[in-house]
């Protein structure tokens, strides 16, 4: 196979004369980083009210809930990613749907993204927060009631302090997802780096070179992710628990 | 007020379209499920084994799969098989991308399966290797006959629960273009002028039958751990 290897292409000015070719990964990288961490405080925030709605004593929340996890689980990521995009502004109100298409592209792409990567994970967060609730020994809650406190304020002091402690190690593998199933954003064309990889075959065409830094990235990416959360992980440990189940 | 009013009268005509879709999407998951499954025993095989190149070896490729997103998983292979083909069986080739999706999803779900079918050789007690070794067995025959039969009962629902992320993610094929269910519901939206309802459409079909698969393997679940 006749290839011509040309690592020096990414030195190059672009052909839109715009910076280097670097600077067009180093801008997707920005993209998938971005998008990624805003995601993650989203999943977070929604994965937690509907992990602990789903162990609060009352059956129509609980449904709720539940429903919730089961319609988020079930259609691809793709599919809600293009119903974000595409179809909720034409049923939005007439005003919010207009001011959506208003925006600039780059902000329809990320916006749709964002809530559609967040919403996605929180369903999973959300599952963790359960399994890590459910997983602390009945006698926690009563004592906490017995003690005079409401409900909220046993979960709240009692019982989400140490379900988080327990489901760091799968919380961080939905943390490396996110970052994987960002890259579904390039269907879009939100410039993150799987995007970014396709321009640059499209116009540097060495599409090998373009692919192998794309790939590198994302590995570096993981591994520096890994690397932190075993930090967080060492920290939070709870003595007695090896976590998880 | 919403803007939209919704017609649907584009989707009954399309069912021949959408149906032949679907058959791409079970040939992609199914191909995916029968490779992955396969090429994921010899991968937890080898990780497990004493051989330390062939363990070192299947461990880079599991993490190495695992860390990088399908979307470019796909996109590699779409790279990379069209020249391998070319190398192989000279210039005419039939559809690429349905070759280069079969091959990607095969490789890439053999990784996940290895991780699951690893866990699962593992939860079979020690014991068993040391019996079956003590009959007389190789260890190759303790692994077939002993361990990896109970090792699969165990892990059954994990695999099942794999096989639906695995159906939900053959979608991305949208990027290489080829037209699965997913692709084939955009293309006829697009066409029609109708995405709003094909969209919706896409996602119930999903919906439906991620869920009630989902509802089976519970129920296994169950009468597995009774």
């Amino acid at each position: 196979m006749a290839y011509n290897w040309n690592w020096e292409i990414f030195l190059q000015p672009s052909a839109t004369g715009e910076g280097t070719y670097l600077s067009w990964l180093l801008e997707g990288l920005k993209w998938t980083v971005t998008l990624s961490l805003s995601a993650w405080v989203i999943a977070l925030i929604i994965g937690s009210i509907i992990g602990v709605l789903r162990t609060v004593p009352n059956r129509w929340l609980g449904l709720l809930a539940a429903t919730y996890v089961e319609v988020f689980r079930n259609i691809p990521l793709l599919v809600q990613l293009f119903i974000w995009y595409f179809v909720l502004p034409e049923l939005l109100p007439r005003g919010m749907g207009d001011a959506f298409k208003q925006m600039n592209p780059l902000a329809q792409q990320f916006v749709s993204a964002l809530v559609c990567l967040g919403f996605f994970t929180a369903a999973r967060v959300a599952e963790q927060v359960r399994s890590g609730i459910n997983s602390l020994p009945r006698g926690q809650k009563n004592a906490g009631l017995a003690m005079g406190f409401t409900l909220p304020q046993v979960y709240r002091h009692v019982l989400l302090p140490m379900a988080y402690r327990i489901i760091v190690p799968p919380l961080t593998s939905e943390f490396l997802n996110i970052f994987k199933n960002s890259a579904v954003a390039t269907t879009i064309g939100l410039i993150e780096l799987s995007r970014q990889a396709q321009q640059l075959v499209d116009f540097t065409a060495q599409p090998y070179e373009a692919f192998i830094a794309v790939t590198l990235l994302y590995l570096l990416i993981n591994v520096a992710l890994m690397f932190l959360m075993r930090q967080v992980e060492q920290k939070v440990r709870v003595p007695g628990f090896i976590g998880g189940k | 007020m919403t803007m939209h009013e919704y017609d649907w009268t584009s989707i009954p005509g399309a069912i021949p379209l959408l149906a032949k879709g679907m058959l791409v999407t079970l040939e992609v998951t199914l191909t995916a499920i029968a490779v992955g499954v396969v090429w994921g025993t010899l991968l937890a095989v080898a990780r497990l084994g004493r051989n330390r190149v062939l363990s070192w070896l299947a461990t880079v490729y599991v993490n190495l799969f695992r860390s990088v997103p399908l979307v470019m998983v796909i996109l590699w292979f779409y790279l990379i098989v069209p020249q391998a083909l070319k190398a192989i069986f000279g210039e005419s080739i039939g559809d690429i991308r349905l070759t280069s999706a079969l091959v990607a999803f095969a490789l890439f779900e053999a990784a996940y399966y290895s991780e699951i079918i690893r866990a699962g050789i593992q939860s079979v007690a020690k014991g068993q290797m040391a019996a079956g070794l003590a009959l007389g067995l190789t260890p190759g025959q303790t692994m077939r006959m002993i361990i990896l039969p109970q090792a699969f009962r165990n892990m059954l629902p994990l695999l099942l629960t794999q096989a639906i992320i695995l159906f939900q993610d053959t979608s991305l094929v949208y990027v290489i273009g080829l037209s699965d269910f997913f692709g084939t519901s955009y293309k006829v939206g697009d066409r029609d002028g109708r995405l709003v309802e094909l969209l919706l459409f896409a996602g119930a079909v999903y919906f439906v039958i991620c869920f009630s698969v989902s509802r089976v393997v519970k129920h296994l679940q169950a009468r597995f751990s009774s």
